[in-house]
């Protein structure tokens, strides 16, 4: 994978706050990760790790307390963070489309899933409502719902999960967008859907040569899904490499340990090795690394400096002090029973 | 649709024959007799005794009831103990002006009510919020009759606070003629307002709550994503969702008003309904009390009916049967 691929979207140093009563919280710390076109890229972390507020960020579609501090993100090399709201809403839904965690609740209750399809084709497309409404039928058709003529009348308490699931990528993918963010859009659904609904989304990406940002907590959806994996804690990129160098070569102990915490089939596991202690709280983030108090290798200067994301070889960003010069630990490690040389 | 209509027009006949019997027995909880009243003061007793075999009062109360029932389905309440003449003109010539009352001031709360709650919602927590919601807490607390008697005193007697002088074209609109109802817009300004401030002060503040809730769902997110400007995301897809429980109020209201105009219809001396029903009830004119009681009950149940079948339109998922 040496060849130079075109970025469409580069997220450079986000950082997003939210103002609440306990003060100002920080919930995207420096966020920087590539969006290669056509690739699937993931972001994975734990609940609260900043992941949707990064994704929201992108769209600017953040609740009223929150807002990008600094940061940019370029899109086809326009700062979206620069753009009116005006220009804005021209690229939401038309170039830059989104689904969510929650099929149940993300459409709305008091129109036809038709009408809902609809309106985003002429909001975009300018298109007459009759001709929207053939469109949409089309749209459910590509999105594998049964009798759609039929369908694009109902209301969205007329159909199941899955189904609903199938709407909202349907919606989004009305006007043919460039990007695709999926927020954990398959959390919410039952296994079997799951795996209906991940495979859908890369028949589709396949098919519409779209780039798609793939968010969940969720290790095996980004092993079935992303080309690219960015993993997140407390706010920030710890790790982004390629989805088979994280797999077969974890660096950031973080990574390693989540990749730990899950079963495996492949290799022989007494029991699952969680990682000890919990997420810090935003309003009282470590100094140093922030996974510097859950880390089993961590020195006196991993709780005092912050690491910085660095390049290391190929398209591979690591947020830790391990695999900088600075490393004032021991040249092998142990981390999660397994032997590792770092440093040089 | 139909055949829920129907089945929900044949359940109000149980209410109203509740009603009907708990009006009936007004005539028996109440202090005073009738026939005392028709007679006058210096009646006779063997007068007053005549007049109660006449009019019936002396048979059992069932009796009575039966009478009152069978004839009332007819449409015939009986007649004016004190003008004689039949319930159901005295009420019917009474009964539009107060429903053009209540039309006009639950045109105006509803107005007023969902523009100050929409505005409210949507810069929620901003000196506008807070501004709008200190004028609906005033709203919602003044009585009436106050608010009657100082519009009275300020627009139609002119005696503006702090010595102001009121210019001609507000005078124009605002006077008020006691003797006449019906004959100009103009007489209804004062009247409307009385009526329609304490609604739309509750319509405002069910919008804004109802509202506040509806943006915070998911689809409405939803909405956002896909390009919709925040105009239509306030109208198309938050308004209809939040107007379910703001529409029971507006019902509540409209049936409360016609119900409810005593005081209003008082103190601006107009004749409607209200007026009737406190005329009746000071001198014992248990026909006609009955009589105005049974007609707003109708229209009470009515009007629910009414916002029971809206419902259906605003939210797909109500399933009426």
């Amino acid at each position: 994978m040496t060849q130079q691929l075109e970025n469409i979207l580069e997220v450079n140093n986000l950082q997003t706050v939210f103002a609440t009563e306990g003060g100002e919280v920080r919930a995207v710390d420096g966020v920087s990760f590539v969006v290669p076109k056509g690739k699937t890229i993931g972001i994975v972390g734990e609940s609260g790790s900043g992941k949707s507020i990064t994704s929201l960020s992108i769209l600017r579609l953040l609740a009223k307390n929150g807002k990008v501090n600094d940061g940019e993100i370029l899109f086809k090399g326009k700062d979206l963070l620069k753009l009116t709201d005006k220009q804005m809403r021209d690229i939401r839904g038309n170039q830059i489309s989104m689904i969510f965690q929650e099929p149940m609740t993300s459409l709305n209750p008091v129109y036809t899933v038709g009408q809902q399809i609809s309106e985003t084709l002429i909001i975009h497309k300018k298109i007459s409502k009759q001709e929207a409404m053939k469109q949409s039928v089309d749209m459910l058709k590509l999105v594998g719902i049964p009798s759609p003529e039929k369908r694009v009348k109902q209301y969205p308490h007329e159909l199941s999960g899955g189904m609903r699931q199938r709407v909202m990528i349907a919606m989004a993918l009305a006007c043919d967008p460039e990007i695709l963010i999926a927020d954990e859009p398959t959390t919410a659904l039952d296994v079997t859907i799951q795996a209906q609904i991940l495979e859908l989304i890369r028949d589709l990406q396949n098919r519409l040569d779209m780039s798609v940002i793939m968010i969940t907590h969720d290790l095996g959806v980004v092993a079935e899904t992303c080309d690219y994996v960015a993993v997140m804690y407390a706010g920030q990129v710890v790790e982004y490499s390629d989805v088979r160098t994280l797999f077969k070569n974890p660096k950031h102990p973080y990574t390693l340990g989540l990749l730990n915490s899950l079963p495996r089939h492949d290799v022989d596991q007494e029991k699952l090795i969680p990682i000890k202690g919990m997420v810090p709280s935003p309003h009282d983030m470590p100094v140093g690394c922030r996974f510097a108090p859950r880390c089993p290798v961590a020195t006196q200067a991993c709780h005092t400096k912050p690491p910085m994301l660095e390049s290391i070889g190929n398209n591979e960003q690591i947020r830790c002090w391990m695999y900088s010069e600075e490393w004032d630990g021991d040249s092998e490690v142990t981390l999660y029973g397994e032997k590792r040389t770092v440093k040089g | 649709m139909t055949k829920y209509i129907i089945r929900r027009l044949l359940q109000t006949i149980p209410v109203l024959i509740g009603v009907s019997i708990l009006v009936f027995s007004l005539m028996f909880l109440i202090p005073g007799d009738p026939a005392r009243v028709m007679a006058g003061e210096g009646a006779s007793e063997q007068t007053i005794e005549n007049l109660r075999e006449k009019l019936g009062l002396n048979d059992p109360a069932y009796v009575q009831y039966g009478r009152f029932i069978t004839s009332a389905v007819k449409g015939d309440l009986g007649n004016s103990v004190r003008s004689g003449r039949p319930v159901m003109d005295e009420i019917s010539a009474r009964f539009w002006i107060t429903v053009e009352l209540s039309i006009y001031a639950t045109i105006l709360s509803v107005f007023i009510g969902l523009i100050a709650g929409i505005v409210s919602a949507v810069r929620h927590y901003t000196l506008t919020d807070i501004f709008i919601m200190i004028i609906a807490l005033f709203g919602l607390s003044m009585p009436n009759f106050w608010l009657g008697l100082v519009l009275i005193q300020w627009f139609a007697l002119g005696n503006l606070p702090f010595g102001m002088d009121m210019p001609a074209w507000l005078f124009d609109i605002v006077q008020m003629r006691p003797s006449g109802w019906g004959e100009s817009w103009r007489q209804m300004v004062l009247p409307v307002i009385t009526l329609g401030t304490g609604g739309a002060a509750i319509i405002a503040r069910m919008t804004r709550s109802s509202m506040l809730e509806v943006i915070g769902q998911d689809y409405i997110r939803t909405a956002r994503a896909k390009g919709v400007s925040e105009r239509l995301v306030i109208y198309r897809h938050a308004l209809k969702n939040a107007l379910i429980p703001v529409v029971t109020v507006i019902g509540l209201e409209f049936g409360g008003f016609l119900g409810g105009a005593v005081l209003t219809e008082t103190i601006f001396a107009i004749n409607g309904m209200g007026r009737l029903t406190i005329d009746a009830i000071r001198q014992r004119d248990f026909p006609i009390v009955q009589g105005t009681v049974l007609v707003i009950s109708i229209i009470f149940v009515l009007v629910n009916l009414l916002v029971d079948i809206s419902y259906k339109f605003l939210n797909k998922r109500i399933d009426l049967n």
